[in-house]
């Protein structure tokens, strides 16, 4: 579905990505791991378009879409929920959903808002509400929510656990293995290594901007050695 | 009590035509962010379009109805070429220079206009109709008026229906928030953006056009529009229409009963309002701070001291000045003591808006007060030069420093409104004050003292006081006080929190570019013999501005070599036929091809040919 290679970023001057490869299955959960500043969420940009990468191919369904526009690449299928969420807290919850919507693609039925109120119950109720007055937990659900509506082929989950509370948690992580059922192929940014056990297949840590471990999340789980050198702090 | 309606009904109509250009201007700051300047040419355009419209037209009010939507449509679709041709392109420069660029449309606009339409002021014969009256509370009240006061209300529905109901409107509000998380969920800008920018000037147009059988279509209309357009703006809280319409009332009714109760101090009291807002409420009315600050990147660089190859090249130039009295004739002295001024004045600015981050729009303001002061000094006090010389850059800091109070508060365009806002209170003091400043006719008689009266002399004079300011403020640069305003610049924040005071480095800094624009102010005063109130006008603080912009922003040479780029250029077009026309499309080509200035553009070549 997604494939990396030797993908490099910057910030101004200061060389962010170094050379960062992976690649997500069809249908795979892949989870991205890091400490903080490792440079997760400068992947995540990168892929989206928002920061233009300097040098390396990413190819999304056989097309090469670095240097791509983001709005191209989200055409194309990349469907980006940021890490600091993005509300736009002037408009309601369901027009907060209308900017997200994209027409359906391959053949798959289309996201609807009353399909996502079922995924995410919370966000039923406070359809009229003003993006800005809702709860943390309920911002993140709908920031997934909001990209969901463009119908993508990849998710690009950045951090969606953070600041959750543990019931609010379990319920991102129920969403995100339902819609895995469904088929869509999502790349998790994560530091919170039990929530991505939960949902994940596969494992990718990064440090400093380069890959340093990659392989199933089980694997990660039964190597301590690699955990306590690239995750804890 | 009459009086009170009659005139609150004049309020209203006042603020339905703020309104639609405010709207205009405020629609298109919220989605593309771009300040755009240009927006009362388009205004005036508005009006010259649909004078020629309606004077081919039936006199009737249908016709006259239709005529005014077709001279918007044309606006709008003159907003969409420039939208496509210019703004598209700088989307991404530094705010500063869309407003420069925005500018150079203006200049260009100008002298379009006068090619088409000619110097004379163009009015609208009125048949009957549009000269009737209603009573209303036992007066007569301009037929005319009344429609006007109905348009702006339903402008406002109109756009809130298409704001509220439709996906366009949808997409609009959210890109006012955070445009690039609009892009990320696969929203193409280019279109949005483009029918924005049609729709803002659509409106200016409307403004432009209902403008006409209250007024003409002059030359003039575009600069005293954006003025007025942009305090609604700002009052109002950019990006937010809400916000618009209730400045629009507010400064509208203002305006309606200033006029007659205190005649000389209106637009006095319009800026005060203004200034009063912003203290209180730095974002306006109804505005919010904004989501993502743009060009902190090109802010991050840091101005470093010169190479020994460029010191040398200095120290040539100012050999070559020493010696210019040998073998300059009047003429020329005059020309160089004028370009000595001009350095000044720019290296000022440049002062507060390079290191410190702070781009003034009104920077004539210090000028002004520093050549009044001298003047007055001369000629009510009876007092010799050097004390002229010596209260001018007194005055126009100590000025610089009680306006700043309420200035270096802010940040961004809302600062640069604000000291533009200054800038227009202390011109409409002096234009106004008859018994002491003259008003237009200005004070004449300023000559230097006896010793001083050789253009050879005076020209040394002018040399050491200009260059000798200039290198102060250059040192002052690379003193610690110059790290601690560039940290101010970078990171207010961490700024204060190794202890500096943010406020106090940044209204020290103010004051000091105050008090060398005047310095400025006042070498001038003398070497012209004279002082006048358009030394304070938006013009002359945009002069410097594009000086600065000119030779680049984030170079020490930069305001050096763009005043006197700037003064040559300017004194070479002068005398050519639509010369403003040209002076516009310079500044437009400069923006879209040299975006960092000669002096930037120079150090690049330079490091190019060098290893790092
Ligand atoms: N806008 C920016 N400008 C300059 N440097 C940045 C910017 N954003 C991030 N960085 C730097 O890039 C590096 C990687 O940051 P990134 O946000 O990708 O980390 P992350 O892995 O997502 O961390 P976290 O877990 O804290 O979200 C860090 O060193 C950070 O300081
Ligand atoms: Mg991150």
């Amino acid at each position: 579905m997604l494939a990396v290679e030797e993908l490099h970023s910057f910030y101004g001057r200061a060389h962010i990505l170094q050379g960062v490869s992976f690649a997500v299955a069809p249908g795979a959960v892949l989870v991205l791991l890091g400490r903080n500043g490792a440079g997760k969420s400068t992947t995540m940009k990168s892929l989206i378009g928002l920061v233009r990468p300097a040098r390396g191919r990413i190819r999304l369904a056989g097309a090469d879409i670095a240097g791509w526009e983001p709005h191209r690449i989200a055409r194309a299928g990349l469907g980006y929920v940021p890490e600091e969420r993005r509300i736009f807290t002037e408009l309601t919850v369901l027009e907060n959903l209308e900017v997200g919507r994209q027409p359906a693609r391959d053949g798959r039925p289309a996201w609807t808002p009353e399909a996502l109120f079922a995924l995410f119950p919370n966000l039923a109720e406070l359809r009229h509400r003003p993006g800005g007055r809702m709860s943390g937990g309920e911002q993140q659900m709908l920031t997934i929510a909001r990209t969901l509506m463009g119908n993508p082929r990849l998710l690009l989950l950045d951090e969606p656990s953070e600041g959750l509370a543990p019931v609010i948690l379990e319920q991102m992580a129920h969403a995100i293995l339902a819609l895995k059922a469904q088929g869509v192929t999502v790349l998790l940014a994560e530091q919170n290594l039990h929530f991505a056990a939960r949902v994940a297949d596969a494992a990718t840590v990064i440090e400093t901007g380069r890959i340093v471990w990659a392989g199933s999340m089980a694997a990660l789980q039964a190597d301590e050695a690699a955990r306590r050198a690239h995750l804890q702090v | 009590m009459d009086f009170v309606v009659v005139q609150a009904l004049t309020g209203l109509a006042g603020a339905s035509s703020l309104f639609l250009v405010a709207a205009g201007l405020t629609v298109i700051f919220g989605v593309t962010r771009v300040v755009n300047f240009a927006h009362g040419s388009l205004y005036m355009l508005g009006a010259y379009i649909g004078w020629s419209i309606l004077t081919r037209l039936p006199r009737d009010p249908a016709w006259f109805a239709a005529g005014v939507l077709l001279a918007a449509l044309a606006t709008a679709a003159l907003g969409a070429l420039l939208e496509m041709g210019l703004l598209r392109r700088i989307y991404r420069a530094p705010e500063l220079l869309q407003l420069l660029a925005t500018f150079g449309v203006v200049l260009m606009v100008q002298d379009a206009a006068l090619y088409l339409w000619g110097p004379d002021e163009l009015t609208l014969p009125r048949p009957p109709w549009l000269r009737g009256f209603v009573a209303v509370a036992g007066s007569r009240f301009p037929l005319f008026d009344l429609v006007l006061i109905g348009v702006g209300p339903l402008v406002l529905g109109l756009l809130w229906l298409l704001l509220a109901r439709t996906r366009f409107g949808v997409l609009l509000r959210a890109a006012t928030q955070d445009r690039e998380m609009v892009a990320a969920l696969g929203v193409d800008q280019t279109v949005l953006f483009t029918v924005v920018f049609a729709l803002g000037a659509g409106l200016a147009g409307l403004g432009g056009v209902l403008s006409l059988p209250d007024g003409s279509a002059n030359l003039h209309i575009d600069l005293d529009v954006i003025t007025d357009a942009f305090v609604v703006v700002v009052v109002g809280g950019m990006g937010s229409l809400p916000g618009a319409f209730l400045a629009a009332l507010l400064i509208g009714e203002l305006q309606a009963f200033g006029i007659v109760l205190l005649p000389k101090i209106t637009l006095v009291l319009v800026f005060l309002v203004m200034a009063v807002v912003l203290v209180f409420r730095p974002h306006g009315l109804l505005g919010r701070p904004q989501a993502v600050a743009r060009g902190a990147a090109e802010a991050l660089a840091l101005v470093r001291p010169a190479v020994p190859a460029l010191r040398w090249l200095g120290l040539a130039v100012l050999a070559l000045a020493l010696a210019a009295p040998l073998f300059a004739g009047p003429y020329l002295l005059s020309v160089l003591t004028e370009m000595l001024v001009a350095v000044l004045f720019a290296a000022s600015l440049h002062f507060m808006m390079g290191p410190g981050g702070m781009a003034s729009f009104g920077h004539a303001a210090w000028f002004g007060i520093g050549a009044y002061a001298a003047a007055l000094a001369t000629h009510a006090l009876a007092a010799p030069m050097p004390a002229g010389l010596l209260l001018a850059p007194l005055a126009a800091g100590a000025a610089a420093g009680l306006f700043g109070w309420f200035i270096v508060r802010l940040s961004g365009v809302y600062l640069a409104m604000l000291t533009l806002a200054f800038a227009q209170i202390v011109w409409a003091v002096v234009f106004q004050w008859d018994a002491v400043t003259g008003g237009d006719n200005g004070i004449l008689g300023v000559w230097p003292a006896r010793w001083a009266g050789d253009p050879r002399v005076y020209y040394l004079l002018a040399l050491a006081l200009c260059g000798g300011a200039a290198m102060l403020l250059r040192r002052v640069l690379y003193a610690p006080f110059g790290y601690a305003l560039r940290a101010t610049r970078d990171s207010p924040l961490r700024a204060e929190a190794i202890g500096l005071h943010a406020g106090r480095i940044r209204l020290a800094a103010f004051a000091l570019a105050g008090a060398a624009a005047g310095l400025a102010g006042g070498v001038f005063a003398y070497a012209k013999g004279s002082v006048f109130p358009t030394y304070i006008a938006v013009g002359h603080s945009v002069d410097a501005l594009v000086a600065v912009l000119l030779g680049g922003v984030q170079t020490i040479a930069g305001p050096v070599v763009g005043a006197l780029a700037y003064t040559a250029l300017f004194d070479a077009l002068l005398t050519t036929s639509f010369w403003r026309f040209k002076l516009g499309a310079f500044i437009v080509l400069l923006v879209l091809f040299f975006p960092a200035g000669i002096a930037g553009a120079a150090q690049r070549l330079w490091e190019r040919g060098r290893p790092a």
